[in-house]
């Protein structure tokens, strides 16, 4: 037993050092190495100063940026407090919300016919952080954003479609914009 | 129908990539060279050498289980210290606090049994170092401790009139040195070539373009989600788990993620089949549990893509298109879609991981149910790894069992007789998990801290304690996260079920191992039930189904089988 529990000890202690330090660091190494923008959080600069990450949603209330999903983290879009709300699917707080959401989004973007809104811009997502919304999303807000930034909505629909990520590989996931993506380049746009 | 694809995809992956995998793990556990010996067969013994084992020393039974349990006790109590000391240790930028005594009990307990059940936030609640040194050894050292236990088991049921079944620390450091250690370490490299994170700086305050404050938890990610996933553990460094763009940054890393979690345990039953020198013995538990895989899939995915119907009504889109993927898209991620989220459902609760990358909570109810299932019919469907088989090979006794009986011959297994020591102690392994998932769960909805926890009133409310108390006593760790985990009810009551859901099919699967190692084997007959053809592969599914079916299907009605129907009526609580 003795004998056991000392042989338990070492073992852990090795493996410890083996798993919990050497692997890690050995992972830190290889990724700073071969990816090491990627490794520190795919950060993108603006103006010189980190605007935030590309995998990263942020919070976005101008009628003149595209608007990203619902965000249960923290106060919204906490990037140190991921999470989604975890509202069950006949609960009077998931409708409630969801009415809400939709009804913001139709005063927001005049114009919107009844029953059209997707369903990912008046739904939280699962981190709280999501980056993308879907590219049916994303045209919807394009008359409310050409309006507010006086700009051609072909532009601004030109721009979004161009912004669109289709499925990876032609197979995985859903098409997509990173909404982030998309306000940078039109941030970028001359108008 | 294209939602469809990525699971056929993954399925067929599965299928090419398992009989490899599987006999790899076949050679390393003979102690024969691979293709990794020349690279680290030195740190193989090295390890023996610092750990003071005789290699060569094969264990009865007893002495095994002995081990197992010996060995996992002291990874707990380094566990709960370094959670506890972590205040004064280095690599702690945010400078948090040691974790709460019953917190840091219920999180040890939790990562020693292979759950990785969170009861916390890890961005708020555990420093970088802690990180390393407590869930990523034990995300190995679990997983290699399961993976021993099987080993274990198919040497009892493969060895002709042996007594031994082998050397724990030899099949852990095996398993550890050769298979979870290098695959790991690419799988986390390709991770952060998605954008997977892996650095130690402090948290990072950027400027969003709307000029507001934004803080970027980091950390050592893609070296914890390899093995996460590899190990069937679970556990996130993000309380958002896969489904933050750290941990799970594209379609691929999903699909990558999936993989990873099944590879092992399919992989497993092939070991198994090649143990037994008889590869169709393996191909018959594949399918059983392939069978039972693609059907939760179907179920889930078409339950998620279907949408809420509540949301219909008030004038919300649904409808899949070009342009979105519609369907429930409450929880999950835009990136993944319904259908990748539902697959990812399917496949962390079949494979016993735990890992999500969507909110099973706010799943439908049907497609809530799926996961469900999948964990209270004993994590067999692929399963843990290592317990995944292991606990598949007690049904299979089961049914050969049941077999025999309908036929008036001695049930055998492999040409070695099951009597009745070894069908009570299968019995033992199978019956845990009902009787701690529904016994717990009847406390919880009688007693006033039981009722406290949950969320989501109604029917969902059942749903949630059940789901926290499946995954806990399966060793899955994925959530109905409403629940309020953190209570001191939930975080004793759950590290009970954790610890008896690993510990007691554990010593019931090696007490089999010890019984059956000892028997003669006996050629075939004219009489014996074939074991590695459809008729028995259909047998398996029927007799998990009907062990499961009788057991769940009264609190699975009062639970999302309720809650769809009143959802179709209208009615929201």
């Amino acid at each position: 037993m003795t004998r056991t529990i000392m042989q338990s000890l070492r073992l852990i202690l090795v493996l410890t050092l083996l798993a919990g330090l050497l692997y890690p660091l050995a992972v830190t190494g290889l990724a700073s190495a071969f990816f090491p923008a990627r490794a520190a959080g795919s950060l993108v600069v603006q103006n010189g100063r980190v605007a935030g990450s590309r995998l990263i949603g942020q919070e976005f209330n101008s009628p003149r940026y595209f608007h990203g999903r619902p965000s249960a983290a923290g106060g919204g879009y906490d990037a140190a407090a991921s999470g989604g709300a975890n509202a069950g699917p006949t609960s009077n707080a998931l409708l409630n919300s969801v009415r809400a959401n939709l009804s913001r989004v139709e005063k927001q973007n005049p114009g919107v016919t009844p029953g059209t809104v997707p369903v990912d811009l008046v739904t939280v997502s699962a981190s709280g952080l999501d980056p993308d919304i879907s590219p049916a999303a994303a045209l919807l807000q394009v008359p409310r954003v050409a309006a507010a930034r006086g700009l051609p909505e072909d532009k601004v629909k030109a721009l979004v479609m161009a912004c669109i990520k289709g499925r990876q590989l032609g197979l995985l996931g859903e098409p997509r914009v990173n909404v982030l993506e998309l306000n940078l380049a039109l941030d970028r746009l001359p108008g | 129908m294209r939602s469809f694809l990525e699971v056929l995809l993954l399925a067929a992956l599965i299928i090419i990539i398992s009989p490899m995998l599987g006999g790899y793990i076949y050679l390393v556990h003979r102690g024969e060279k691979v293709f990794l010996t020349p690279v680290l067969g030195w740190l193989e013994r090295l390890i023996y050498r610092l750990g003071g084992i005789s290699p060569q020393k094969e264990m009865r039974w007893g002495t095994y289980a002995g081990a197992v349990l010996v060995f996992n006790l002291t990874g707990l109590v380094v566990f709960y210290l370094v959670e506890r000391l972590q205040g004064v240790l280095p690599l702690n930028p945010q400078h948090l606090p040691a974790m709460h005594p019953l917190l840091a009990l219920n999180t040890a307990v939790s990562f020693v049994t292979n759950t990785n059940w969170q009861a916390y936030s890890p961005e708020q609640t555990m420093s970088y170092l802690t990180e390393m040194l407590a869930p990523t050894v034990q995300n190995f050292l679990s997983a290699a401790s399961g993976l021993a236990v099987a080993i274990a088991l198919i040497r009892g049921l493969t060895r002709r009139e042996a007594g031994t079944v082998g050397n724990f620390w030899v099949d852990l450091v095996r398993s550890v040195v050769y298979i979870l250690l290098p695959f790991s370490l690419a799988l986390a490299v390709l991770l952060v070539s998605q954008g997977v994170i892996q650095n130690f700086s402090p948290y990072l305050t950027v400027h969003t373009l709307e000029g507001v404050r934004q803080t970027l938890a980091m950390g050592p990610a893609a070296s914890q989600e390899a093995i996460k996933e590899f190990g069937t553990n679970g556990g996130g460094i993000f309380n958002a788990n896969s489904a933050h763009p750290f941990e799970n940054p594209t379609p691929l890393t999903n699909f990558i993620e999936m993989l990873a979690m099944l590879a092992i345990p399919a992989a497993l039953v092939h070991t198994f089949g090649r143990m037994a020198r008889n590869t169709r013995q393996g191909w018959a538990v594949f399918f059983a549990m392939l069978i039972l895989f693609l059907a939760g899939a179907a179920g889930a995915i078409t339950a998620e893509q279907a949408g809420n119907p509540l949301f219909t009504r008030l004038g919300v889109n649904q409808t899949a298109s070009g342009l979105q993927a519609g369907g429930n898209m409450e929880g999950k991620e835009v990136r993944f879609g319904p259908a990748g989220s539902a697959l990812f459902a399917e496949t962390t609760s079949a494979a016993a991981c735990g890992a999500v990358d969507s909110m099973h909570d706010s799943f439908t109810p049907l497609g809530g149910m799926v996961p469900l299932l999948n964990i209270a019919l004993g994590e067999v469907i692929f399963g843990g790894v290592g317990a995944g088989l292991y606990g598949m090979l007690t049904f299979v006794l089961l049914a050969v069992f049941i077999a025999g009986l309908m036929v008036g011959r001695t049930p055998e297994y492999l040409g070695k007789k099951v009597e009745s020591r070894e069908i009570k102690m299968a019995m033992l392994a199978v019956l845990v998990m009902p009787v701690l998932i529904l016994t717990l769960t009847a406390l919880a909805v009688v007693c006033g801290p039981g009722l406290a926890g949950i969320a989501n009133k109604g029917p969902h409310g059942l749903s949630e304690i059940m789901y926290a108390y499946a995954s806990a006593a399966g060793n899955n760790g994925s959530a109905f996260e409403g629940l309020n985990a953190a209570a001191p009810f939930y975080l004793i009551t759950t590290a009970l079920a954790m610890l008896l859901g690993r510990f007691l099919p554990i010593i019931a699967v090696l007490a089999i191992a010890g019984s059956m190692v000892e028997k003669v084997p006996v050629p075939p007959g004219p009489g014996t039930f074939p074991t590695d053809g459809p008729l028995f592969v259909g047998l398996l599914v029927g007799v998990i189904l009907i062990v499961g079916a009788l057991t769940f299907f009264p609190a699975l009605v009062l639970g999302p089988v309720a809650e769809h129907l009143l959802m179709t009526g209208g009615k929201l609580f």
